[in-house]
């Protein structure tokens, strides 16, 4: 489904991503593991097509379609789906409204008709449970005020009602307590399908207690240094990074990170 | 994450939808200013002795004052002698009798505007007076709101038929000595509307006036005056448009709202006057003064305003608050772009024991524009117990416009409270990204995120206009994103 060679991404004229390639298959979840500073961020930004990274060379194809040809909005109507690690408010424009606009503008891709406003709540009530998230939050600003833990959940939600064919994760396990771990958890698992690929960033091998991986890739200064099973995810949790010959200075700064994102 | 040069380019072009001239045959004057004009003037408009020595004072008045150069506006200099003061549809008669009178192109004009004027299409629940160019071409609904004992007709008519009242209170909260521009509207007022509703009485309907500038190398001058008598409430609101011209045209109006014992106005713009063109040239001039006069006890003044038209906008609904427990609220929208310029807000002024105001102000710039929040909020020694609160906020889309806030503050009283608050945010990046990454189109975010900023101000509007402002602000900002 989703096919990356040879992809070369900088920022600010810094080169990050320096050759990456991965091959995902329909029904498979993929895990990108790494120290901070590895690229795993901007991979994720890259393939959903954030304009702040140039991507210098190499080639991206979504079901055999070139992804870098086209800009962010299109990626997102043909499925690429990006869950935010950090995702940013937007005062005054109520969950619920933007919500259906993205909905409406996928469904308006796809030739069907736009949902009006109470078939849409009916539909965002029942997915609104799927992530234990309070229907209150639907009526809220995106975002505004939510806490770490809420914010995820939200975009977790914003997965299951937009069904994407491609859902990159992008750190989704920070600042989330155990219990909260387990509710965005379950919304992944539930995204699973046959026809639909997800790849999970994440810097700690406990989401994958979870969210059961199929394939592991450690990531490391912008190239994909080691690849395996389930079982490689646990052997970095017991020897760290250092084994590969990655220094991992990063990691103290990072933990620190996602305790004050809680 | 900025969306490309050429995006944004291909979307500001949107052109501006109001910008058709109408061709009609029209009287005007030969441009230049003098008494003999003004005589002239209220000749054609039949008016009493006493109309006439009052603008001639003003006038006298005017040519010693000074164009008012603190706002932080920069334009050239207006030469007063290259307008022309009067421009009206020529008619079939002198006064038209009914709307089979009037010029068939006109009542096309309106409706092209989406503002119905014929007896059978009216606007439903809204009486609309219309004014185009210098003068009042219809106002319906007239014989439903004589019932309930409330005027509602053109300024010029009250003069003639309503001497009383036009003596007392035209110009008793904004006198022709109070600035350059209300100086010279007294003078040179042509046309606009004129409100009375009596004791007790509630207006049965929304009134509304509809400002159209036509005619080339024309000021438009009116004047509105609406008095709500004690206990009573009226709702009205005004939308302006013009034509797209290459020269600038002045509009100096004057608003005066006198609000008696327990009485309510609440007073909505959408003010959408040709604002240029990308590279800043043409549009129109809005020099308005706009005051409400809270003279009674328990009286309250709303002035709501979406402003998103005009080169250059000066203007600054305020509140007198005289009478006890009278409240006055400011609630304004301001938006620029490309070149255009607003220098707005409001001043409260709190005279009487225990009034109290709120001021939410929205200012939202894009392109290379400049937006101003001007604000007074001034205490008199005899305002024991009074309060203001204040909330300006600026949006900023891209990086070459500029928001400005300059908040005054005086107290001569010492229980008086002050609040306030002032923020300035960025579309940001990342919340393009947020919504494009969810499937949404970058014109429909930035329009999203303004409603979304714009909330607080769109639900004071009555609701078939909110509606119309939100669209009107999508069609502003389309593309915006630089």
């Amino acid at each position: 489904m989703l096919s990356i060679k040879n992809l070369h991404a900088s920022v600010e004229g810094k080169e990050i991503l320096k050759g990456i390639n991965l091959e995902i298959k329909a029904g498979e979840v993929h895990a990108i593991m790494g120290p901070n500073g590895s690229g795993k961020s901007t991979l994720s930004q890259v393939l959903a097509g954030n304009d702040a990274f140039e991507v210098t060379s190499g080639d991206v194809t979504l079901n055999g379609e070139n992804l870098l040809a086209k800009v962010t909005e299109e990626r997102a109507r043909e499925g690429v789906f990006l869950a935010f690690q950090y995702p940013v408010e937007i005062p005054g424009v109520s969950n619920l409204q933007f919500m259906r606009t993205a909905v409406n503008a996928m469904r308006h891709h796809k030739g069907e008709p736009e949902m009006n406003a109470a078939e849409f709540m009916k539909l965002a009530r029942e997915v609104s449970k799927q992530v234990d998230l309070d229907p209150a939050f639907l009526k809220r600003g995106v975002n505004e005020g939510f806490s770490g833990g809420e914010k995820k959940r939200n975009e977790i939600m914003q997965a299951l009602l937009l069904q994407p064919k491609l859902a990159i994760l992008d750190e989704t396990d920070s600042g989330l307590d155990i219990d909260a771990l387990k509710v965005v958890s379950d919304g992944v698992n539930a995204l699973r399908a046959e026809d639909r690929a997800i790849l999970m960033v994440t810097h700690y091998q406990r989401l994958l207690d979870y969210i059961v991986p199929d394939y592991v890739h450690v990531l490391a200064d912008g190239k994909i240094v080691k690849s395996g099973g389930r079982e490689l995810a646990l052997e970095l949790e017991e020897r760290g990074y250092g084994w590969l010959g990655i220094k991992d200075e990063a990691t103290a700064d990072s933990s620190a990170l996602s305790n004050s994102a809680n | 994450m900025a969306t490309t040069d050429q995006e944004v380019n291909e979307l500001i072009k949107r052109e501006y939808e109001h910008g058709f001239v109408t061709e009609i045959e029209v009287d005007t004057f030969e441009p230049g200013l003098n008494e003999d004009v003004i005589a002239r003037l209220s000749a054609i408009k039949k008016e009493p002795e006493f109309m006439l020595e009052w603008r001639l004072k003003a006038y006298r008045r005017w040519l010693e004052m000074q164009e008012p150069d603190w706002a932080h506006l920069g334009y050239e200099k207006i030469d007063y002698d290259s307008i022309s003061y009067y421009s009206a549809p020529k008619r079939k008669e002198d006064m038209p009798q009914s709307l089979d009178d009037v010029d068939p192109e006109l009542l096309r004009t309106y409706e092209k505007l989406g503002i119905p004027l014929h007896e059978r299409e009216k606007l439903a629940g809204v009486a609309v007076d219309a004014v185009f160019d210098s003068v009042s071409v219809a106002t319906t609904f007239k014989e439903p709101l004589a019932k309930a004992g409330v005027i509602f007709c053109s300024i010029s008519e009250a003069v003639r038929d309503y001497p009383e009242l036009v003596q007392k209170y035209l110009g008793s909260v904004v006198p022709h000595t109070d600035n350059f521009f209300a100086g010279l509207n007294a003078a040179v007022f042509s046309d606009g509307t004129f409100v009375y509703v009596p004791k007790g009485v509630r207006c049965p309907m929304e009134l509304s006036t509809y400002f159209r500038i036509n005619a080339a190398n024309t000021g438009q001058f009116e004047r509105t005056l609406i008095i709500a008598d004690e206990g009573s409430y009226v709702s009205y609101l005004e939308g302006c448009t013009a034509p797209m011209r290459d020269e600038n045209q002045l509009h100096a109006a004057v608003v005066e709202l006198v609000a008696l014992d327990d009485a309510q106005i609440k007073y909505s713009t959408v003010q959408n006057w040709y604002p240029g063109d990308e590279n800043g040239k043409g549009g129109i001039f809005n020099f308005v003064t706009k005051r409400a006069a809270c003279i009674g006890k328990n009286s309250k003044v709303s002035w709501t305003q979406v402003e998103t038209g005009s080169a250059i906008t000066w203007k600054y609904p305020s509140c007198i608050l005289r009478g006890e427990n009278s409240v006055g609220e400011f609630y304004s929208v301001a938006l620029t772009h490309n070149y255009q310029q607003a220098d707005t807000g409001t001043k409260m002024i709190h005279l009487g024991k225990n009034t109290s105001s709120t001021i939410i102000s929205k200012g939202i710039s894009a392109g290379k524009s400049s937006n101003v929040y001007r604000g007074l909020v001034k205490f008199g020694p005899r305002a024991e117990g009074a309060r203001n609160f204040t909330q300006c906020d600026s949006l900023l889309i891209g990086d070459r416009c500029g928001a400005h806030t300059f908040p005054y503050i005086e107290s001569l009283n010492k229980s008086a409270i002050v609040e306030h608050e002032a923020t300035t945010s960025k579309v940001s990046d990342e919340q393009m990204f947020l919504c494009r990454q969810r499937g949404i189109n970058p014109e429909q975010a930035v329009s999203m995120i303004v409603n979304g900023f714009c909330k607080e101000v769109f639900k004071e509007l009555p609701m078939e206009f909110a509606v119309e402002a939100g669209k009107l602000l999508e069609v502003s900002l389309e593309g915006s994103v630089g």
